[in-house]
């Protein structure tokens, strides 16, 4: 069974069906592929470049790949949601499928032979009495000007020659040699250079800028300054920065949004005006009697993308017209934010992408698009390259949203799970430009005639969800109900960071489920898989556990380990993880074994790196990470006040990726952080006995619980 | 007309006429044009922008050129190229040790570093010698694979 064969088009091929907006085949022996999802270091490129190269039958060094943009591509939407490999991965395999069968009827066509003899190896067409041509030889004369048929089939799973196997990542040579840029690294005729300065409080505005402080500023070209968005443009990035600290002396600030408490998220969170949904109801009606029921409070704070490198762009107007590159997850959703801003048509703008450093959500880089478009307009005709600094990258950003998530079980005289409730205080995870009447970029709210301050949305399940993404227990519960309240005041702007209320959501269902399980005295696999029906799921909570020797490997003092599962979306991945705690000082992940089933994996070396990677990274969110704040600003402006894992931290891990090769890929991306993070309370647990509801689980918290 | 300061880059005399206070990553991404070396933080506080001096991982970010007048610096430029590797970079790429990849030059000069000094380096000074990079995509492991790789490579290669 085929499960991609049978399902509808791609969504990405159903809004740009014409061929050649996704690929072309040049005479000089390349095919070109022009996709609209970007690589942000997942290794998509790559993935990309082996289906194009499987359909085709062609070497995979054949296959150029051209960064997205607004003049080239195909309007894929945002980057984001693991669904790159899914959904854009499909549409190429389509396309490319189609091209190979337009270009053996051409071949068929003039040699007067049926397609079906012809034979194609590294793009050479043979078939019979010797014929042989080339798609380079044919590339003039067949057309991808056309609408991609629905019918057209790609090849069967077991025909593949480099799906499904590692490959080497096409970006990776690149990195290493110091020859691939970085957008930080373009350089433009007549480029200058841009620096913006940020209030010193989220919404603060600017009360007096002396402007006479400004002269005599070697390199300085100019000085912008729109309501309380300012900044300035320079010959070189050292005249910038040296232009900067004297704008930041010159510039007086008053006012802003006052903070929450920080030591208290879960009380200010609930405290908010709300908007209050029902997300999921089942069963209720039909529910076992209550004898008792068992409430738990968890916790996540407010998480900085915390990019390596800070977010950048390069903007040029030009007769009216507006050029921009961006690092953006979305060059098409920009586009649309920015014709907003400057009140322009779509056209008279083009975004393209370049490669920033790692992306993990929506992070500053279309909000820097914005920036260096309003220091371009003073110096039209020329390029200004504008680059965040290290302060504003982990501050001004949109920032990962704090959740508070309460569960309460009804339990039966027996003890067994009755009912499930689950309500979520969080501000919305979604704040991305390109969806709303109004501009979400963050200088936009600082001009002289501002737009309304975009407030952070949730899109519904179907979409993803956001708060409320895998709000849903996996589990076979005979009742639950999901609630959601999505906070209104957003004195922190937040937005989606990657696995955006998972994370959240995750912990806290699969702390509850080791609670309930320890209640019980039963061991915590047991206990989950006799609430699990879906066979993939227990596949790989089955194989962690084999992987880990759950339940069988000796106990080593001062450690725990904790087991926790989810599927990504509800839709997309499964992961189980078992995660193994050193708490004999601060708290230290020491192992990690993970399962992951993602249906076909095209790149099954770039699966583990993508699973490890984000497993690391939650072990950071996990153990280490919270952004700072006191009531008058946020103060987690660097890397000694926003540590993340350092080397000597990270655990071992291991990965087993589940073959699955006949069935739809799923994206790799989001799908270990909630288990990861809640393994290794759950490891907690298993060490010292004591639960910690609150990430980052620290030395202190422990502590606290303990006592 | 300023005096210059005096330095080799990458095996080459390189005269720079900034200001002595001027910091060693500002000129090399400036006047010197080497873009491989890259700005995370601008405090020395990520790795991003770590080069060689005389045979030294230092950040460039932090290194003013006045302490560098007849020095010897090696950018990731300097390290190798695809048609003469560095081990480290050979390695990396059979690891396909990074995600994005923007701490990778950094890293590659600190890796070079300690091989340089130890032939033979175990798991903990490996991470010892990384612990000042920070890595957001969670490629450590792999990367300190490569610098295991690296240095038997680099043992079979003198033996």
């Amino acid at each position: 069974m085929s499960a991609a064969s049978t399902s509808a088009p791609p969504a990405g091929l159903a809004v740009t069906p014409v061929l050649s907006r996704w690929l072309s085949v040049s005479a000089q022996g390349h095919v070109t592929l022009t996709p609209g999802k970007v690589e942000i270091g997942q290794g998509i490129l790559t993935a990309l470049a082996q289906i194009c190269a499987d359909e085709l039958d062609i070497a995979i060094g054949r296959v150029r790949l051209v960064a997205a943009g607004t003049k080239t591509s195909p309007n894929e939407g945002v980057t984001s949601g693991s669904l790159s490999v899914s959904d854009c991965g499909r549409s190429v395999r389509q396309v490319a499928a189609e091209a190979r069968a337009l270009f053996l009827a051409e071949a068929a066509r003039e040699f007067s032979v049926a397609p079906e003899t012809l034979n194609v190896e590294d793009g050479v067409i043979t078939g019979p009495g010797n014929l042989a041509t080339s798609y380079w030889e044919l590339a003039g004369r067949v057309s991808l000007e056309r609408p991609a048929n629905p019918a057209t089939r790609a090849k069967p799973a077991h025909l593949r020659k480099l799906a499904g196997r590692p490959t080497p990542r096409i970006d990776i040579p690149g990195k290493v040699f110091a020859t691939r840029p970085f957008i930080h690294d373009l350089v433009l005729p007549g480029m200058l250079h841009g620096r913006v300065l940020r209030p010193p409080r989220p919404g603060a505005r600017i009360e007096s800028l002396d402007e006479a402080a400004m002269s005599g500023i070697p390199g300085l070209v100019a000085v912008v300054r729109d309501g309380s968005f300012t900044g300035v443009v320079c010959d070189t990035e050292i005249a910038a920065e040296a232009a900067l600290a004297r704008l930041a002396g010159a510039t007086r600030w008053s006012g802003g949004f006052p903070l929450p408490e920080e030591h208290d998220l879960a009380g200010w969170l609930k405290a908010q005006p709300a908007e209050t949904s029902i997300v999921d109801e089942r069963g209720a009606a039909h529910a076992p009697s209550t004898a008792r029921t068992l409430t738990r409070l968890y916790e996540k704070p407010f998480l900085a993308h915390a990019s390596i490198g800070p977010s950048c762009a390069i903007a040029t107007w030009r007769d009216g017209a507006l050029d921009v590159i961006s690092h953006s997850q979305g060059v098409f959703n920009l586009r649309a934010d920015l014709a907003l801003v400057f009140g322009l048509p779509e056209d008279a703008i083009a975004v393209a992408h370049a490669e920033g450093a790692g992306c993990y959500g929506h992070n500053g880089a279309d909000d820097a698009a914005l920036d260096a478009c309003l220091l371009a307009r003073a110096v039209a005709g020329r390029p200004v390259r504008l680059r965040w600094s290290r302060a504003d990258e982990l501050a001004a950003s949109p920032m990962g949203a704090a959740m508070a998530v309460e569960i309460a079980v009804d339990l039966t005289e027996a003890g067994e799970i009755a009912g499930w409730r689950h309500e979520i205080w969080s501000n919305g995870h979604v704040g991305r430009p390109g969806r709303a009447a109004t501009p979400a970029l963050l200088a936009a709210f600082d001009l002289e005639t501002p737009f309304p301050r975009y407030i952070a949305q949730d899109p519904p399940l179907a979409g993803g969800g956001g708060a409320q993404r895998n709000a849903l227990p996996l589990y076979d519960f005979p009742a639950w109900r999901i609630v959601k309240n999505r906070v209104l005041e957003m004195p922190l702007r937040t937005s989606a960071m990657r696995s955006l209320g998972a994370i959240g959501n995750v912990f806290a269902i699969e702390s509850m489920m080791d609670e309930l399980a320890a209640e019980r005295g039963e061991d915590p696999l047991a206990f989950r898989l006799r609430h699990l029906a879906d066979e993939r799921a227990r596949d790989v909570l089955k194989q962690a556990a084999a992987m880990a020797g759950w339940g069988t490997a000796a106990r080593a003092e001062g450690r725990g380990r904790g087991l926790a599962l989810a599927r990504y979306k509800d839709t997309g991945a499964w992961c189980a993880v078992v995660a193994e705690i050193d708490v004999t000082r601060d708290p230290r992940a020491t192992r990690l074994w993970i399962a992951v089933d993602v249906g076909e994996a095209i790149n099954p070396d770039g699966v583990i790196n993508q699973i490890e990677g984000g497993a690391i990274q939650a072990v950071s969110w996990a153990l280490k990470e919270a952004i700072g704040f006191n009531r008058e600003a946020v103060t987690s402006v660097s890397w000694e006040s926003y540590p993340i894992l350092r080397f000597s931290e990270v655990p071992q891990v291991e990965v087993a990726v589940m073959p699955r090769a006949e069935l739809a890929p799923l994206g790799a991306g989001e799908a270990a952080q909630g288990p990861t993070a809640a393994a290794l309370a759950n490891a907690v647990h298993a060490a010292l006995g004591v639960r910690v509801r609150q990430t980052p689980i620290t030395r202190e918290r422990i502590i606290a619980a303990m006592e | 007309m300023r005096a210059a300061t005096n330095l080799t880059v990458n095996g080459c005399a390189r005269p720079v006429s900034a200001p002595a206070g001027t910091m060693l990553l500002d000129v090399l991404r400036g006047e010197l044009g080497l873009m491989g070396t890259r700005f995370g933080c601008g405090e020395g506080l990520c790795g991003s922008c770590r080069v060689l001096v005389d045979g030294q991982p230092v950040p460039a970010c932090t290194t003013p050129l006045w302490s560098l007048d007849g020095k010897a610096v090696v950018t990731a430029e300097g390290l190798g190229t695809e048609g003469a590797p560095h081990p480290i970079q050979t390695a990396l790429i059979a690891e396909q040790a990074m995600q994005c990849g923007y701490c990778i030059s950094g890293i590659m000069i600190s890796a070079a570093a300690l091989l340089a000094r130890d032939s033979d380096p175990d798991e903990a000074a490996i991470r010892a010698a990384l612990d000042p990079h920070l890595c957001r995509c969670g490629a450590h492991n792999r990367i300190v694979r490569a610098v295991r790789r690296a240095a038997v490579a680099m043992r079979d290669a003198a033996a």
